[in-house]
């Protein structure tokens, strides 16, 4: 069966990590491709949440090249990403759940992410704990 | 938007997506080199070509319907089950364990709710 991963990149990239990479692959191109339509076509109708939706794009694509390149440096930006993904999926589910008035249109984070089945409240704990499952691989290298 | 189509996809998808549950419970991975795999990467291409001609014909209804339907939205939500899957199933079948076949699942299973995303939004509810 599968032999043990022989370098952090490798570690990085294959067993749940290759699972974790394909998400976050679907949502990059599911935000960027929808918060691209929405501010083309009607920016105006709710800024605050088509901002932040682009925001959300920015921070998936930046968590999937790092993970993919799977360096010790880029892990750290990873984690640092998934940390930033966390704490807005917290501040925006919790805004948009006692503030509806300032989200006339869903983000990606609203409700915590429940248009998504929930996906981006679990994916950045998930991307977190990797990283630290698979930190023994870093001093190997 | 062709309904028939659009039902034969979901099937489709969720049949492929169950086959890769199955290789993911035996403990497989998405191997091509074994006729297993090989068969499901049959089954996966066959799929790609049916959201091609799903996009296909999308994009002509799309442009020909006189209802008004958030053009942009419906062409995204055609899009994206054609990139997603070979994508899927390209990094799928370079891991050497069972989480490849998981990829595949995952990957599959977006398609049924991206249909299902694009018939409410055919029908104006989007």
């Amino acid at each position: 069966m599968a032999e043990p991963p022989a370098n952090l990149k490798e570690a990085t990239r294959s067993g749940p990590g290759r699972l974790l990479i394909a998400v976050y692959g679907i949502f990059v191109i599911a935000a960027t491709a929808r918060s691209a339509v929405q501010i083309a076509t009607h920016f105006g109708k709710a800024p605050l949440a088509y901002l932040l939706s682009a925001v959300a794009a920015v921070i998936y694509v930046v968590a999937l090249v790092c993970l993919v390149k799977g360096t010790k440096a880029s892990r750290r930006i990873a984690m640092i990403s998934c940390a930033v993904e966390l704490a807005g999926v917290l501040v925006v589910g919790t805004v948009s759940l006692f503030a509806p008035q300032l989200f006339p249109d869903a983000t990606v984070w609203s409700f915590y992410g429940r248009g998504y089945g929930f996906v981006p409240v679990v994916l950045p704990v998930l991307g977190l704990w990797w990283i630290r499952a698979t930190a023994k691989h870093e001093a190997a290298v | 938007m062709v309904d028939a189509l659009a039902t034969v996809l979901t099937y489709a998808s969720l049949a492929v997506a169950l086959w890769g549950v199955v290789l993911v419970v035996i403990n497989r991975r998405f191997a091509l080199n074994r006729p297993y795999g090989l068969a499901l990467a049959g089954a996966v291409l066959l799929l790609e070509l049916g959201l091609l001609v799903q996009m296909v014909a999308g994009l002509i209804n799309v442009f020909s319907t006189d209802r008004t339907v958030a053009t942009g939205t419906f062409i995204g939500y055609l899009v994206g089950p054609v990139l997603i899957v070979p994508l899927a199933a390209v990094w799928a079948a370079a891991e050497r364990s069972r989480w490849g076949s998981a990829v595949l699942v995952i990957g599959c299973l977006t398609v049924p709710v991206l249909i299902l995303r694009l018939r409410q939004i055919w029908d104006g509810h989007g």
